[in-house]
């Protein structure tokens, strides 16, 4: 009976489960404070608990990216590309992917970051967060984007968080220098091949920034088409 | 011929028990399509669509059905052709009834979204074409009504466009929405009003022996759509707004100004719906009574019997106090991702479109004119997400729905004929 009514015709919307997804992301990123800071004190069953966290979330994300791709069959006419929304979508989840990686390497390996670094390198990471965040409150307009038919001020207001997002990501690009210059500086005291895996952590905080960036990309060429 | 003297009575009854079956299925299942755009998008809730629906399908069937009435009953089919065996009309009529009604009742069972509108006409061309004639179907003007079919969509969805596009550039796109919603939703309620009065007065009235002049009606329909914008106003003036909800999505608030909008084209939809799909189910009720009441003569011109109208009524909104809530239910229930502001758009469109063809006497489909106005809304990026796959689902059990229709009313024919002959 309920197909034969008109209703039918309106599938589920991916923009509320986009939107969700995103938020998941960022929870997992955001979970790399405090793991860092359980990290700084070597407190590693803290840090494990805290690692256990970031993968689940992970996984919560995988399932839900997974699932709105299943949502999304071809036949759909969407006021936005449905490729562009798929690919918004892939970008997102990586950000997931690299918070979970960079926890689960530095915990292996029970890496620890040099005292005289701890404090550059967290602000470092909380700028990385914050574009995450910002790229999250990006995606967080798709509904008023869609209330206003993805045209107008609404868009104006988005191209302007996006602005700003590059702007952060700039920021974490320059302190990404600085960290690499000042740990090149203390490399002789240090363990070599620990070294090496931090500049491996140091290059995967950076990229939570560009996989927001990126993620604030894909969204500027979502509202550009049509 | 002697048949008409000696059963005539007994065939009235038939052709009025179907042609009430046939009002009340289109009670039970398609005002579910006109209403659902409401519930789903939480405007209204199901008793409260239910209500208008009664109100204002039995409004629309009585005052603005008449006209779509004429062109069931005679406008599809060369009357001349049966001066000399009228009784081959009436049963025919009967078939076309059964045929519908029967193909009606099977779709609901199995969940296809058909057409009453249609059946109907599939089922008397059939009749008409393969049961006596082929000459005995006027094709141009069957031509005029399948034509019809394409073209409303379309325009319904050009409407919509325009009207979404509208709210979009007055309401969405400022710097206050809430306030520009509140100024200029009562001239959407005002637009709704004035094509419905202006229909009703110029097209609907003439069977109920009112007649207006032209100036006169402009100015009644006039009249009835600003006391519409001002009922309106009024709600919407009592609307209580959530300051924290503003905070979370901009547009929550002016979607409770859209929802008041919507009880109006809600109202709208029930009216011309009725309008138009009366007429599937008592359009050849109409020509079987005045068939048998001229005592088998077929008059060119000749009013429906004054009972004919309030009866189709009478079974739609029979149909809807029974079965509308079970239908709506599941409507309600579902998750629908419709917003006020976009339902009211296609509503609208839709309305307007149905009414004035109903004024035209074209017999089109209220749901398909609908899809067109939701298309419509998604063309101007109003709709997270259409599926195409349900609306070619729609257009194919339209298309199948015609050689259907003619089948079942070509069977039904042969077996009244060996029945009554």
């Amino acid at each position: 009976m309920a197909r034969s009514t008109i209703l039918g015709v309106f599938a589920k919307s991916p923009i509320k489960p986009l939107e969700k997804h995103i938020r998941l992301v960022v929870k997992c990123g955001n979970l790399l404070i405090p793991f860092f800071s359980a990290c700084y004190e070597k407190n590693w069953s803290e840090a494990t608990k805290v690692r256990r966290r970031i993968s689940k979330l992970e996984q919560d994300a995988d399932s839900l990216k997974r699932q709105l791709r299943l949502e999304l069959p071809g036949g759909l006419f969407m006021p936005v590309d449905r490729a562009d929304l798929l690919e918004l979508l892939t970008q997102q989840d990586k950000i997931a992917n690299r918070a979970k990686d960079i926890a689960g390497r530095v915990l292996g390996r029970k890496l620890e970051i040099p005292a005289c670094l701890q404090k550059q390198f967290s602000e470092y990471l909380s700028r990385c967060i914050e574009a995450t965040e910002k790229a999250a409150e990006a995606i967080n307009e798709l509904d008023d984007l869609l209330a206003t038919g993805f045209r107008g001020r609404e868009v104006v207001l988005v191209e302007k968080m996006i602005d700003q997002l590059d702007e952060i990501e700039n920021d974490t690009d320059s302190m990404q220098i600085s960290l690499r210059k000042d740990l090149l500086a203390l490399e002789r005291d240090l363990n070599p091949v620990d070294v090496m895996f931090l500049y491996q952590i140091i290059d995967w905080v950076g990229d939570l920034a560009d996989l927001a960036e990126r993620v604030g990309a894909r969204l500027e060429i979502l509202l550009a088409r049509k | 011929m002697e048949i008409l003297l000696n059963s005539g009575y007994t065939l009235v009854i038939i052709a009025a028990v179907v042609g009430l079956f046939m009002a009340w299925g289109i009670g039970a299942n398609d005002v579910a399509n006109a209403m659902g755009t409401s519930v789903g998008s939480k405007a209204l809730t199901i008793k409260q669509a239910i209500i208008i629906a009664m109100v204002f399908e039995f409004a629309g069937a009585y005052l603005a059905g008449g006209e779509v009435t004429s062109t069931i009953r005679k406008g599809i089919i060369d009357a001349s052709f049966f001066i000399d065996s009228p009784e081959l009309l009436v049963f025919g009529m009967i078939s076309a009834l059964f045929a519908a009604a029967t193909w009606l009742l099977i779709a609901s069972a199995l969940g296809w979204p058909v057409s009453t509108t249609h059946s109907i006409v599939g089922a008397i061309v059939g009749f008409a074409a393969i049961g006596v004639s082929p000459d005995a179907v006027e094709w141009s003007k069957v031509g005029g009504i399948v034509g019809s079919w394409i073209i409303t969509p379309l325009i319904s969805g050009v409407i919509a466009f325009i009207i979404f596009n509208s709210a979009q550039k007055l309401i969405f796109d400022t710097d206050k929405p809430l306030q520009q919603a509140k100024r200029w939703v009562p001239l959407y309620m005002f637009l709704a009003g004035f094509v419905l009065a202006l229909v009703t007065i110029k097209k609907g009235l003439k069977h109920l022996d009112l007649h207006i002049g032209t100036t006169d009606g402009y100015i009644y329909a006039l009249i009835t759509a600003v006391l519409v914008a001002i009922i309106g106003k009024i709600f919407i003036n009592r609307l209580k707004f959530d300051e924290s909800a503003a905070i979370k999505t901009h547009y929550a608030n002016v979607e409770k100004v859209f929802a008041v909008l919507m009880i109006v084209t809600a109202c709208c939809m029930a009216f011309a719906h009725g309008s138009n799909d009366v007429a599937n189910a008592i359009g050849p009720l109409a020509a079987v009574v005045s068939i048998v009441d001229n005592g088998g003569q077929i008059a060119a011109k000749s009013t429906i019997a004054w009972w004919i109208l309030p009866l189709g009524g009478f079974g739609i909104v029979a149909g809807l106090a029974m079965f509308g809530h079970k239908v709506m239910a599941t409507i309600g229930q579902g998750i629908t991702h419709l917003t006020p502001s976009r339902g009211f758009a296609a509503e609208l469109a839709a309305a307007c479109t149905v009414v004035i063809a109903s004024g035209a006497g074209l017999p089109i489909s209220t749901t398909q004119t609908l899809v067109g106005a939701v298309l419509g809304v998604g063309m101007a990026r109003g709709i997270a997400a259409i599926n195409l796959g349900v609306v070619r689902n729609i257009v194919v059990s339209w298309v199948i729905t015609l050689p259907i229709g003619a089948g079942l009313s070509i069977s039904f024919f042969w077996m009244m004929q060996t029945v009554f002959i």
